[in-house]
């Protein structure tokens, strides 16, 4: 659903490598779908099913991402990161065995290995509605119970889940899983949910880190997952509005893959793209790192169209802003599958960028560099994307960098240090780094380019270099654990927020008894007229620690804390999910709570949408 | 309520640091080397490099500074550039010039100087290691007690010996016009301050952003006394917020992780300025601070001052302080640099933080011998025996120990021998003759002093050993109330007590540092360290009396013996006032006659009751619980007196009528 640290590196060496690597052609055939009886032909030849009903036969079961893609530490102590799919993948990584020590005092020794398969005894049977089940079975709808399936369903990416897997630990999973194959599918599902009482919970990339998937523990009705995965169809184009009509369940990475075929993209990229689906951002009020040109998913939409209890929500027509009450489409986007299922969207299109740039500054100091992209953002001229990390997260980067092919590289990068910390007199550990992303026609990125540039000289210096960040499993194989979290936050509060949740998280870390100092880092991913979105992510050594997830929630929820008291928000586009419900009180006013809370109430007066999240 | 148990705080065991003397090297080597030493200090980890000179223009630029020059000139009607001026000469008049050359010179004549005032100069060692840990980590304040002049030349002496960052010390605009020493102070860190500038908006704006910009970038520990004053008495004031508020306000508004608040205990065991307090108190003017003044001071340099102790407290984290208390999202929706006056629960969390940083510096400070033979030479006015002084010392060391004091006694000495130093230590108040100890009061009166004067000179070295019995009074205060209350309400049962307890405890919450709202903490604290020593048996709805017990509760009351009396003379002084138009100043002298008129008629036998700062005290309890209301005319501010209030108020501290019970906050 909503975008996740973790894979943060994939996305962006796939961005970064100019979609250089190959689809995966493992693909494992998807299980026979049912015919669907909407009258949409299949207008896209190309639509393979990129997520099989079967997602663990593809997907870590326990982890972020790919089977085969992951980082691993070989015989002799250096990182690799396995498999072909990325630039990195194959590629042997000499620092980042040192960085990895030196950060959170992890020793290669010391290994926590995962419980190698799901055991699948510890799932309990399934609580089946027979009924429901009969009656299914007459619309024709796949479904499974299977425990595999089941507990693939039972969890998004936050910390804690994954964490319970890899150590066998399994909690209420959902009895069932149903896969719809299009809105009318859809439509019988929530009608026979109502008619027999059970408890639907919308599923669409699994991607969620807000705890928005877990199955609420004191539900007794049957709990059955619907997953979207197999409305993936583009259903029209519309080259005349610039729009597309797609199906809610399609996953991110293979809607713009098949609108680039057509020469067009939707250009939301939020760093979950290779897994998280459409609705799924609808439902989050997600957010795309070229949201600079394209806009979050809430300017991209122009049509929703949700299955309720109460029946289907949608617009009458396709105009581009309508005056009549309050939009309707802010009831549906960040409404967590607590409403309805999205099945349906129409999304802005544009043409394919001509021309694509990266680029590097880099600032003596994370003030140098928060003023610069604040200048930036002042002079509205912020380019498709523009970040700034903090020194950990740079030196992580350094961490990250491949063993270098040839004796001239190196010493070009030895160059570009001494220039950098001798004659600019920046400090190695001070230094931090903003990525850039132009896109558009030559000659206006080139201008656009050097607009930026000469903002960015007056903090900094530009630098070419690129960045990734991405340990989330490794580090749970060598006792190290950790996640990210976000926020957003007026400009002249940026500073301190920063300052301030950092070292709370040291702090707090300490006094649990973390034996080692955190990795406590932040970036900037996003900025506004008004503010900035920033992102944090913290990760430490868990020897010695009886419960090292609990020592983590507490951290993060004193993190959370810490961000409101500062001036922050819950969360500028995971969402609230269960993770952070307590807040949202605070957060709205109770009077904002009980509007919402009204809505729900009559949309779903029986809590047919039942996992409970943001109210 | 007394059903939900409150912890009851156990000053017994509380941990205190030893002590090493400072001054022992310094007899050893040469102060010039160490005035000229190598000064490395500890620095903090986030200082934001930054000159003296640079510190002006960082505030004068700073966006609150800009916002109320805007608004000042918009109000005023003057240009901005004219009201941005006058923020530069207020700056100017304020700030700071702190220079290493001065502090060295300062390092120099301070070594002398105190070498022959104090045989000592004592600090505790752990403290100094725990502060330069904490200067470290994030921006410090101290916090020192404040009974001297002596006490921030102390301080930043202290400082540069053990190579911390040098403090910025708010100081009292009257410094500055002491010539030359003016300019001194602030050249080793000072900067001053107008007494009163109530409703100066732009005055308020420098002086905050001032602190606040020095206190944000870590340029220095910032160093003020909450009581804002001397302590003419030695006994704590009640702790000004003022100050206290902009320190905190950068971590309220986020601007800082946390601030570490240090208080610090100064005690001297004899005090420089003693007599001069005393006379200060008995309405001689307090002569202006000038530099032919300090000369003049000089033979104070002859006498023996013993010695002194200097405790650093541990640091207090002001974001564990207001953990749950402050709920620092309310400044999200306004412009940082826009000034908020503080809302109800700031304030309230302001105070509290105050009263308890004012008692960590009373726990922590050290008391002489001296101070316990004080309270019983001022007991027993005729004097007492040689070898029973002695031998009543003897016990009230045990029970001051048992109460939680901080007590500076020689170790494997005789209590004969600790007693009879101490005498010779404070010869000039008392008088010794075969075996007899009294206070000097009665001086072989010259022909020519009349009454009046001989009262007052009695006065004089009455008040100045009180100014030593106060010193110890923070840690009989809890059980004497008790053992007041006790005694006026007639009653065993707990409630009635209490109500008792309560109503005194109100009463003189101007005159002792009592915690606001932590009555029902006191009341138990009392109880139990009666109940430990064996004095009381607390069951649960009674209160009873051991038989072992009366002798303590005797002393104990008569600790608080002063007070009742001298809050009495003041009641009564207003009930029998015929003027209606009794004026704010006209108050003080008023009272003194009265008492002075008392004491001459052989009605009135304490002495203390003449002290200014009880009266000034009790006026202020009055004024508080409304029996007297201040109404200002033209302008002169007169007081109104309730008569009826301030009698029956006099009669209940009198023990003649049972606690008022609409007074009294319910139980």
């Amino acid at each position: 659903m909503a975008s996740n640290s973790s894979s943060t590196a994939q996305q962006r060496l796939r961005i970064i490598a100019g979609h250089l690597q190959k689809r995966p052609e493992d693909e494992h055939p998807s299980v026979a779908a049912q015919e669907c009886k909407a009258e949409t032909s299949r207008s896209n030849p190309s639509s393979a099913t990129p997520v099989p009903k079967r997602r663990q036969e593809i997907m870590k079961w326990n982890g972020w991402g790919y089977s085969d893609s992951r980082f691993l530490f070989n015989k002799k102590g250096q990182a690799e990161f396995t498999g072909k799919r990325y630039r990195l993948s194959g590629l042997i990584l000499p620092s980042l065995k040192d960085w990895f020590e030196g950060t959170f005092g992890a020793n290669l020794q010391h290994k926590s290995p995962a419980t190698p398969t799901v055991n699948l005894s510890a799932v309990a049977p399934p609580d089946l509605n027979e009924p429901f089940v009969e009656d299914l079975k007459a619309a024709g709808v796949a479904m499974s119970h299977d425990p595999e399936d089941r507990v693939f369903r039972a969890h998004g990416h936050c910390l804690h889940e994954i964490f319970a897997l890899r150590e066998g630990r399994i909690g209420r999973v959902p009895d069932m899983v149903v896969w719809p194959s299009c809105h009318k599918d859809v439509e019988k599902i929530v009608e026979l949910a109502c008619k027999h009482n059970v408890c639907l919970i919308p599923y669409g990339g699994g991607t969620s880190v807000s705890s928005a998937l877990e199955c609420p523990r004191e539900e007794t009705r049957s709990i059955v997952s619907l997953d979207t995965s197999q409305m993936n169809r583009i259903l029209w184009i519309d080259e005349k509005n610039l729009t597309a009509h797609v199906e809610a369940g399609i996953i991110g990475q293979d809607l713009e893959r098949q609108l680039n075929e057509r020469g067009y993209c939707t250009g939301h990229e939020p760093d979950s793209m290779e897994f998280s689906s459409l609705g799924g951002w609808v439902a989050t009020r997600a957010s795309g790192m070229k949201k600079n040109i394209y806009g979050n998913i809430e300017e991209l939409v122009v049509h929703i169209k949700m299955v309720t209890p109460r029946g289907v929500i949608e617009k009458s027509c396709l105009g581009p802003r309508m005056s009549t009450g309050p939009d309707i489409h802010h009831f549906i986007l960040g409404s967590e599958g607590t409403l309805g299922v999205v099945t349906e969207v129409t999304l802005k299109i544009r043409p394919i960028p001509e021309y694509q740039k990266y680029g590097s500054v880099v600032f003596p100091n994370f003030q140098q560099g928060v003023a610069c992209l604040r200048e930036v953002a002042r002079q509205r001229c912020a380019p498709a994307s523009i970040r700034l990390m903090d020194n950990e997260q740079f030196q992580f980067g350094h961490a990250l960098k491949p063993q270098v092919s040839s004796i001239f590289t190196s010493f070009l990068d030895g160059l570009k240090k001494f220039y950098i910390t001798k004659f600019k007199g920046f400090d190695p550990h001070h230094l931090c780094v903003a990525t850039l992303l132009f896109e558009g026609d030559r000659g206006k990125v080139l201008q656009h380019e050097k607009q930026v540039y000469d903002i960015a000289a007056k903090f900094g210096i530009h630098y070419k270099k690129h960045l990734c960040v991405c340990v989330q499993d490794l580090g749970m194989d060598y006792y190290v654990i950790g996640e990210s979290f976000e926020t957003s936050v007026p400009w002249d509060r940026v500073l301190d927020l920063c300052r301030n949740v950092k070292e709370r998280i040291v702090r707090e870390c300490k006094e649990r008894g973390v034996q080692f100092p955190p990795l406590s880092t932040c970036r900037v991913t996003q900025t506004y007229d008004a503010g900035a979105c920033v992102y944090f992510y913290f990760a430490f050594n868990y020897r010695g620690l009886s419960d090292p997830v609990h020592v983590y929630e507490q951290v993060e929820h004193a993190a959370r804390e810490e961000i409101l008291a500062n001036g922050g928000s819950l969360s500028h586009h995971h969402g609230v999910g269960k993770l952070r419900k307590e807040w949202m009180k605070e957060s709205v006013s109770g009077v904002g709570l009980g509007m919402l809370k009204s809505v729900k109430e009559y949309v779903d007066p029986q809590n047919v949408f039942g996992n409970r999240n943001l109210l | 309520m007394f059903s939900v148990f409150i912890q009851p705080r156990h000053p017994v065991l509380k941990k205190r640091d030893d002590f090493e003397d400072v001054l022992e090297e310094r007899r050893r080597s040469s102060d010039l080397r160490y005035a000229l030493r190598c000064y490395t200090p500890t620095l903090y980890k986030g200082l934001v490099p930054c000159k003296a000179s640079m510190l002006k223009s960082i505030v004068l630029q700073s966006d609150h500074l800009q916002y109320v020059i805007k608004q000042v000139s918009s109000e005023s009607g003057d240009s901005a550039e004219c009201v941005a001026e006058e923020a530069s000469l207020i700056l100017d008049e304020m700030a700071h010039r702190l220079q290493l050359s001065t502090i060295r010179f300062f390092a120099f004549t301070l070594s002398k100087a105190f070498k022959r005032l104090f045989r000592s100069v004592c600090v505790n060692e752990e403290g100094i290691q725990r502060l330069q840990q904490a200067v470290q980590e994030h921006p410090v304040v101290l916090l020192p007690s404040h009974r001297s002049y002596m006490d921030f030349l102390m301080m930043s002496y202290l400082l540069y010996m053990c190579d911390l960052p040098l403090p910025v010390i708010a100081a009292g605009m009257d410094f500055m016009s002491m010539k030359f020493v003016g300019e001194m102070l602030r050249m080793s860190g000072a900067f001053f301050i107008r007494r009163s500038f109530g409703g100066d908006k732009l005055y308020w704006a420098v002086f905050s952003e001032y602190v606040k910009t020095m206190l944000r970038n870590g340029y220095a520990p910032v160093e003020f006394f909450l009581e804002g004053t001397r302590s003419r008495t030695c006994k704590s004031l009640t702790p000004k917020m003022g100050l206290l508020n902009i320190v905190m306000e950068p971590f309220f508004k986020g601007e800082l992780f946390d601030v570490n608040l240090v208080p610090v205990s100064i005690s001297y065991e004899r005090i420089l300025e003693e007599s001069l307090y005393a006379r200060e108190l008995l309405g001689v003017p307090k002569p202006k601070e000038s530099t032919s003044g300090l000369l003049k001071a000089r033979r104070v340099l002859s006498e023996d001052y013993g010695s002194m102790h200097v405790y650093f407290g541990h640091p207090v984290s002001l974001r564990s302080l207001a953990e749950g208390k402050i709920n620092r999202s309310q400044y999200n929706l306004l412009p940082r640099y826009i000034p908020q006056k503080p809302r109800v629960d700031t304030h309230e969390f302001l105070n509290d933080a105050a009263f308890r940083l004012v008692r960590i510096q009373e726990e922590n400070m050290v008391l002489k011998p001296w101070v316990l033979i004080a309270t019983l030479l001022l007991q027993n006015p005729d004097g007492l025996e040689l070898s029973f002084l002695t031998e009543q010392t003897d016990w009230l060391r045990h029970l001051a120990l048992a109460f939680g004091a901080f007590l500076d006694w020689p170790n494997h000495e005789a209590c004969s021998e600790v007693v009879s130093c101490s005498l010779a230590l404070h010869r000039h108040l008392l008088s010794v003759s075969a075996g007899h100890v009294q206070l000097n009061v009665t001086d072989a009166p010259q022909d020519e002093t009349t009454p009046e004067e001989a009262v007052f000179h009695r006065a004089v070295v009455v008040l100045s050993c009180a100014s030593y019995r106060n010193q110890i009074l923070h840690v009989f205060l809890r059980p004497a109330l008790l053992a007041v209350a006790m005694q006026s309400a007639n009653s065993n049962r707990k409630d009635d007590v209490y109500n008792c307890f309560n109503f005194l405890r109100n009463m003189f919450s101007n005159e002792f540092i009592l915690c606001p709202g932590d009555s029902v903490q006191d009341f138990e604290e009392a109880c139990y360290l009666l109940m430990k020593r064996g004095v009381l048996q607390v069951l649960e709805h009674e209160i009873v009396m051991s038989a072992s017990g009366h002798s303590t509760l005797a002393f104990l009351c008569s600790v608080l013996d002063p007070f009742l009396q001298g809050y009495q003379v003041v009641c009564r002084c207003l009930c029998e006032e015929t003027n209606e138009n009794l004026t704010e100043k006209e108050f003080i002298p008023a009272v003194r006659s009265f008492a002075l008129k008392l004491i001459l008629a052989g009605r009135l036998k304490c002495c203390e009751a003449l002290s200014s700062d009880l009266q000034k005290n009790a006026l202020a309890a009055l004024l508080r619980l409304k029996a007297v209301r201040k109404v200002k005319v033209g302008d002169q501010v007169t007081l109104k007196v309730n008569k009826i209030a301030v009698n029956s108020l006099e009669d209940t501290l009198g023990g003649k009528i049972p606690t008022l019970k609409p007074i009294l906050a319910r139980l």
